[in-house]
């Protein structure tokens, strides 16, 4: 579960104010809004790479709101897949399980597993500058969730992609979410997307998220 | 330029005869310089052993001054292109006054700051390090200064460094810049801290414009002059670099030897931008 309890923002003259709500733990949430309304501050808050002037947020029972980015469990995909250059694909599914200083057999074995998942086990070698942006989103998706988070943000994950590989990432997501279980939230201006994808839909209107059929 | 309409315009002739010009004048300069002289006396002045010497100081003390340049520019860039904080634009604006000073009152600069009880206290320094046993490396203990730097080599460094420094500063700030922080964020997400993040993700990314800063360094250290001849002197075999050589070899008439040094200068100047258009980074 995820669950944002009164939470407050503000930078400038932008704000957000008393946004509380929460997604059913092992669901689907889509969170939709015009760009600029604050989508991104709010995945980057749950995240622990903003830290809000107010309220509390939760993930599970645990509040997470003090802790660092790398102890909430979560798994992040941003809107470009933000690949580490210099990193083969490997090493970037590989690379949250290296920093926690796993054997390496068990980091080979979830690469492994991980790469024939999602179909980019014959791309384990290559470079992120030789990958296509189908790839790319697939090996992002792969690198968040190699240490098994409870939660998995996706910042309009497939914005960037034509739409016959959207609707084939689209269809993987759902698939991945559903086997692994975990809570995901993910932004989208798309319709079609959140039809696709959604269990649960949000809105975000003037600094504030309500829930939408 | 894409098309050939565009190529053959007026306005794109214009344009390609002004660069035409200006590369056409700094290729005669240094064909003028290199025709100047003759190859055997070029070899007899660059036997000399105070030319020698210099050669020798030039190539230690600028490779010496772009490694620490680097050590500075690194995380200075990192704090100007990743931090938000009150004054920035005041730390940036300080930052360049070694670029935008002559070059002569850095020297006169350095020189007074030597002279105050600050700059006596930095040059009676001694930092003594105790020795550490780390499993089977053992460091042994020593003591780092005191070190002079008015008129010594330590000078020349030092002199190098003020200037050099705020170029590579320059270079690996808009390094930083051009780098995205989504990756750290997404590093961050996956277990590092923001040290780990930017030591694992950031600085190999990096790397060219490191190479960069490093380069322009070494290549605006190897042609100071102003700083050097007023902070750390022109005494030959000991304080003199490449462009001091020059300026005494010109000062008694010795233009062969003046000539034959300007080439050399040229020669690393060239290889040093060969290099790092090589890498792919613009100076």
């Amino acid at each position: 579960m995820i669950r944002f309890d009164n939470l407050s923002w503000h930078a400038g003259t932008f704000r957000l104010e008393g946004v509380s709500f929460s997604v059913p733990a092992g669901s689907y949430a889509v969170l939709m809004g015009k760009t600029g309304c604050g989508k991104t501050t709010l995945l980057e808050i749950l995240c622990g790479l903003r830290q809000p002037a107010g309220g509390r947020v939760f993930i599970g029972e645990r509040d997470v709101t003090g802790l660092p980015p790398g102890q909430r469990g979560i798994g992040y995909v941003p809107q470009d897949g933000a690949m580490f250059p210099t990193l083969t694909v490997r090493e970037q599914i590989g690379f949250a399980l290296a920093i926690r200083k796993r054997p390496q057999e068990e980091i080979t074995a979830r690469v492994k597993e991980l790469g024939e998942h999602l179909g980019v086990a014959h791309l384990l070698d290559r470079l992120p500058q030789h990958l296509s942006g189908g790839e790319r989103q697939r090996v992002a998706l792969g690198r968040a969730l190699a240490a098994k988070p409870s939660v998995l943000l996706l910042d309009e994950p497939l914005s960037a992609l034509d739409e016959e590989l959207r609707d084939d990432l689209a269809a993987l997501l759902k698939r991945v979410q559903r086997e692994l279980g975990v809570t995901a939230l993910h932004i989208t201006h798309s319709r079609h997307e959140a039809a696709q994808l959604a269990d649960v839909r949000f809105r975000m209107e003037a600094g504030r998220v309500v829930e939408t059929r | 330029m894409s098309s050939p309409a565009q190529r053959l315009s007026p306005f794109w002739l214009s344009l390609g005869v002004v660069a035409g010009l200006y590369l056409f004048f700094l290729v005669a300069m240094l064909v003028a310089t290199a025709g100047y002289s003759s190859p055997d006396k070029l070899w007899e002045a660059l036997g000399k052993r105070e030319i020698q010497h210099s050669i020798v100081l030039s190539l230690i003390t600028c490779t010496v001054t772009a490694l620490l340049s680097l050590l500075l520019a690194v995380p200075v860039g990192y704090l100007l292109a990743r931090a938000r904080f009150p004054g920035k634009h005041w730390l940036e604006a300080a930052l360049d006054i070694p670029i935008v000073l002559p070059p002569m009152v850095m020297g006169l600069c350095l020189l007074i700051l030597f002279q105050t009880p600050f700059g006596q206290f930095v040059e009676n320094l001694a930092i003594r390090f105790p020795g550490y046993s780390l499993g089977p490396i053992t460091l042994p203990r020593f003591t780092l200064g005191p070190i002079t730097f008015t008129y010594t080599v330590f000078g020349v460094v030092l002199a190098q460094f003020t200037i050099g420094a705020a170029f590579a500063v320059r270079t690996m700030r808009h390094t930083f810049d051009h780098l995205s922080a989504r990756p750290e964020d997404v590093a961050m997400t996956l277990g590092c801290t923001r040290a780990q993040a930017v030591w694992l993700v950031t600085l190999p990314a990096a790397r060219r414009g490191m190479f960069a800063a490093a380069s322009v360094a070494w290549a605006r250290s190897l042609g100071e002059f102003g700083p050097i001849l007023v902070f750390a002197g022109a005494t030959r075999m000991k304080t003199e670099v490449l462009p001091t050589t020059v300026w005494l070899e010109l000062s008694v008439g010795n233009l062969e030897a003046a000539v034959a040094v300007s080439l050399l200068m040229v020669l690393c100047a060239m290889c040093v931008l060969a290099a790092v258009k090589w890498v792919g980074e613009e100076v």
